[in-house]
């Protein structure tokens, strides 16, 4: 097990009011991504937890590209993983991002 | 004076050898070795029936029991080597030569045997080459095949799994060789006849019926939102964009969900009738769907799927079956259709080099081919034009002197990441270091780059045929490798010139959005979803069952 | 045609604990106990150096199902196959303990289990038995107030182990085809028995022997459901509006008696199929292959011959 955490700045604050949302499951080549407005506006600090260890430059752009592509300001994103390729871990961002924008809470 | 009959007479020498164990042409099942032992002769080549799906397994214990003293230095030609007993013959001194298509799974044992030099390995060649080879220079001297049923003069009826079958008799048979048959069961009269009696010499009732692998049924419940996404892009940025009706399918995940999305996603895009209509394809159950939603013309098939037979024989207007109704595969006249008619071919594969190069061989595992290198080539011979060949021959063209020809689509669907984060896309090939180990002359590579035109990961699709020049190409490669090194030590300003061509294209250029590759657009979420929609014709092996 | 409409209806099987319950529930009415965001993790997977999961596997907390007041607990059967372990054990207790007390502000009239799992993980084994064990008596408290606790199980996992125990101490069980309960688990009759006695990669077998058309079947479950989230929902909504019968000796005594009767009937059967000729359905063998509109019909020709509990 790996954890550590990147933070980034990002240029706006991502969309929405959502307080908090939660996309995948943690299991073999999966994993959960817990999306919370906590971080400061023009930051985006994510949190990892990982099974695989000694990726972690694959992590820094996965999470560069999504924060690139994303500007999800504000947001503190904490993953447990389970093992997932980049392309998985990047598509839960992205889904985890779209559930705050849309959450009601 | 020579003798112009010589194989003739050793022939009549090798059954006379045998007559005592034989009352006509039926053996029974404890003789069978004896038999062998009787009718094939030490340095002979033998054909013991065995692809990527059915085996004629009961004739492959009978000759492991062979005694070597006897029964040596065999020389092996035949599809698959598939069955643990295939190498056992070598372990035994029984067999010394190989020639051979398919390994699947004895793809590690096989390289351990290659390691230990028990072997000697003639090549690892295509179903088509090997096939061709058997009317050339690797003729069998004796066929030892498998059917479903015989008569008691000798005819067969294969069943569905008809495959290779007529081939290797159609070689052995009017070369002189010896045919011998383990069948299910003999019968007074057969349902239709795929093989002549005069054709078969001995036949054998298998104490158990021959086994079949379901190799092409993949359970639309393992499939992932990657692989639709992917499915979503090859379907809009390829099947629309070239309206390709001929086809055939590999057998991933991701090809599979393209079959699962043709009711649904592709439906909706108003391709329906404009692609996918004929194919050259095994019965894969997830195309069921598609199927009852009047999607698909016809099928021919190399072979037959476990589970599938009921569902074939009510769809005849679909699939090629014979007066009794059952289909009527056949492996050799699939491949050349494959080749020849078809204007795509789609599948995955394990390693892509810098130059679109594809191999499926990884460190210690030798798998060969399976139909992909045939269908997978661009066929020189080819002569009648369609729209999806003239314009992917247009695009690869420069035209200087207008005389344009057609390139058939050769498309590889390849996540960036395998198993264990095994990179897809790597600098050299496994299959280079193994050649060298072993010797071979030839390392095997599944597709050859040149043949490739796409390919389709993740990240995006890349085309191959608008790329000019070396640099291009691997630009282009590298745009769509994701996050593997090949993918980052891209250069991006190149990449994103090639993406303003159109080489490389994105879910965005295509209209795609990732976030919609879901699991709900797939027409059937499971193995039972598919028996559902065949109104309960297709009967799946209890290893796929969940109910 | 009806395997298009049941394929693209929301499917029990494919969706996660939270769809299922967000789903089950009148819409936008679930509040969690607990949620992902408290971090309430497993303190022990670290240890084998395996990941964990926020709610550690387990969703709990309360709602509407058809306007009436109810308290639900999901196991996600794709997280360490819905184990029981200290956490998502001590959150099940917790909330049936909180349903026993009628807390406020929202006491409820019925509890829900949507049990998805394996039994107990095998990481904190001592934990998750004693949370199965606790389970099942706040289960037998809830019943003895007079609260109907009804368990929903279709999900990958099933319901095995202590989660099979657990099942069959509830009120009332809704199955759907793909679910299955049991105690002991396929593999583990296997190692210990012999692939002569069960052979558990023989899924059609594990399916007959466990899977929710036998269970229907025999009387050990209340309802059989297509797998559909929305499915399940209406099965939970009647189920919910019976009056349960009452828990004392008498009724138990009755079950008790169906069971001895059920065993002296049936003990010497090696199959369900065997069971079903026993019980007079015509082609036995067909039973698992039927769509899901025959073996309904099948079903609704039948008298009940529940366990009622």
């Amino acid at each position: 097990m790996e954890s550590f955490t990147l933070t980034h700045p990002a240029a706006t604050p991502l969309a929405g009011a959502g307080r908090q949302a939660i996309v995948g499951v943690v299991a073999s080549g999966n994993l959960e991504v817990l999306a919370e407005r906590t971080a400061q506006p023009d930051l985006c600090v994510v949190e990892i937890s990982t099974a695989a260890d000694g990726f972690g430059e694959i992590w820094r752009a996965v999470i560069l590209d999504f924060v690139e592509r994303a500007a999800p300001g504000g947001v503190r994103f904490s993953i447990n993983d389970g093992g997932a390729r980049p392309d998985t871990v990047l598509l839960r961002l992205m889904q985890a991002a779209r559930a705050l924008q849309d959450a009601t809470n | 004076m020579r003798r112009w009959d010589s194989a003739r007479q050793a022939r009549d020498a090798r059954l006379s050898a045998a007559s005592g164990l034989m009352r006509g042409k039926q053996v029974r099942p404890d003789d069978v070795t004896a038999l062998l032992e009787a009718v094939i002769r030490p340095g002979d080549r033998i054909c013991l029936e065995g692809d990527n799906q059915k085996q004629a397994d009961f004739l492959a214990r009978a000759l492991v029991q062979a005694d070597p003293a006897i029964l040596h230095d065999l020389h092996v030609v035949q599809s698959g080597i598939v069955l643990p007993e295939h190498l056992e013959l070598f372990e035994a001194g029984i067999a010394t030569r190989l020639d051979f298509s398919y390994s699947g799974p004895q793809g590690a044992a096989l390289a351990r045997a290659l390691d230990r030099g028990r072997i000697a390995l003639g090549a690892i060649h295509t179903y088509s080459e090997l096939f061709a080879r058997y009317f050339i220079d690797l003729t069998p001297n004796v066929a030892l095949i498998v059917a479903r049923q015989a008569d008691r003069h000798g005819n067969l009826y294969t069943g569905p799994n008809t495959e290779d079958t007529p081939t290797i008799v159609e070689a052995t048979a009017f070369k002189d060789g010896i045919v011998i048959a383990q069948v299910n069961e003999i019968v007074d009269s057969l349902p239709r006849v795929d093989i002549q009696g005069d054709q078969v010499d001995v036949i054998v009732q298998s104490p158990t019926p021959f086994h079949v692998e379901p190799l092409f049924t993949r359970d639309p419940a393992a499939m992932t939102e990657t692989q639709i996404l992917m499915a979503m892009m090859a379907i809009k940025g390829i099947y629309a964009e070239y309206g390709v009706t001929r086809l055939n399918h590999g057998i991933g995940f991701a090809t599979a969900a393209i079959e699962l999305l043709l009711p649904t996603y592709t439906e909706r895009l108003g391709l329906k009738g404009k692609i996918a209509t004929h194919w050259a394809l095994n019965p894969h159950p997830t195309l069921i769907p598609a199927i009852e939603s009047g999607w698909v013309e016809q099928i021919h098939c190399f072979g037959s799927e476990v589970g599938m037979d009921e569902y074939m024989r009510a769809r005849p207007d679909v699939f090629f079956t014979g007066h009794d109704g059952a289909l009527r595969s056949n492996r050799m006249l699939c491949q050349n259709a494959g080749l020849y008619a078809c204007d795509m071919f789609i599948g995955a594969t394990l390693q892509i080099d810098l130059d679109g190069n594809s191999s499926t061989v990884t460190p210690g595992r030798i798998a060969g081919f399976g139909g992909a290198p045939n269908m997978g080539s661009d066929p020189h011979g080819r002569r009648h034009a369609s729209p999806a060949w003239l314009k992917a021959g247009r695009e690869a063209s420069d035209a200087r002197s207008g005389l344009v020809r057609g390139r058939k689509l050769v498309v590889q669907m390849v996540e960036t990441f395998g198993d264990a984060m095994a990179p897809a896309f790597v600098e050299t090939l496994d299959s280079l270091a193994l050649a060298e180990r072993l010797g071979l002359p030839l390392a095997p590579v599944m597709i050859y780059g040149d043949d490739v035109t796409h390919i389709v990961t993740e990240e995006g699709i890349a085309n191959l045929l608008l790329c000019r020049g070396r640099d291009e190409r691997e630009q282009a490669i590298r745009g769509v490798a994701g996050y593997t090194p090949v993918g980052r030590a891209r250069d991006r300003g190149m990449v994103e010139r090639l993406r303003a061509r159109g080489i490389i294209r994105r879910p965005e250029d295509l209209g795609v959005n990732p976030l919609d590759a879901d699991r709900s657009l797939l027409a059937a979420r499971s193995i039972k979803d598919l028996a559902d929609w065949s109104g309960g014709l297709y009967r799946p092996p209890s290893k796929f069952r969940n109910w | 045609m009806s395997a298009v409409a049941s394929c693209r209806a929301a499917s029990w099987l494919e969706a996660s604990a939270r769809a299922r319950v967000a789903g089950l529930l009148d819409q936008g009415s679930f509040v969690e106990f607990l949620g992902p965001e408290q971090r309430a993790m497993s303190p022990h997977l670290r240890q084998f150096d395996l990941p964990r999961a926020f709610d550690d596997g387990v969703v709990v907390g309360r709602g509407l199902l058809g306007g009436v007041r109810v308290f639900v607990a999901a196991q996600e059967g794709r997280f360490m196959g819905g184990t029981f372990g200290e956490v998502s054990g001590a959150k099940i207790v917790g909330l049936l303990r909180a349903a026993r007390d009628r807390a406020a502000p929202s006491p409820p009239d019925a509890v829900l289990l949507l049990l998805d799992t394996g039994g107990v993980r095998l990481q904190e084994a001592n934990a998750g038995e004693l949370a199965v064990s606790e389970i099942i008596r706040a289960i037998a408290e809830l019943r003895h107030a007079g609260l109907p606790v009804i368990a929903l199980v279709g999900g990958r996992a099933g319901a095995f182990g202590g989660g099979g125990i657990i099942a069959a101490c509830c009120t009332a069980l809704v199955i759907s085809q793909h679910g299955r309960t049991s105690v002991s688990g396929p593999e583990v009759i296997e190692t210990n028995k012999g692939v002569e006695e069960f052979d558990s990669k023989d899924r059609a077998l594990v399916w007959r022997i466990t899977g929710g058309r036998t269970r229907i079947l025999s009387g050990a479950a209340d309802r059989y459901v297509r797998d559909e989230i929305a499915a399940f929902r209406d099965a939970a909504i009647a189920l919910a509006g019976l009056t349960p019968p009452p828990f004392a000796c008498e009724t138990l005594r009755a079950a008790q008696t169906r069971l001895v009767a059920r065993r002296e009937r049936n003990g010497a059967c090696r199959d369900a199929t065997e069971l079903w000729a026993g019980d007079g359905i015509d082609e036995p063998d067909q039973v698992p292959d039927l769509t899901e509109d025959a073996f309904i019909a099948l079903l609704s020709a039948r008298s009940a011959q529940h366990d009622r509990r």
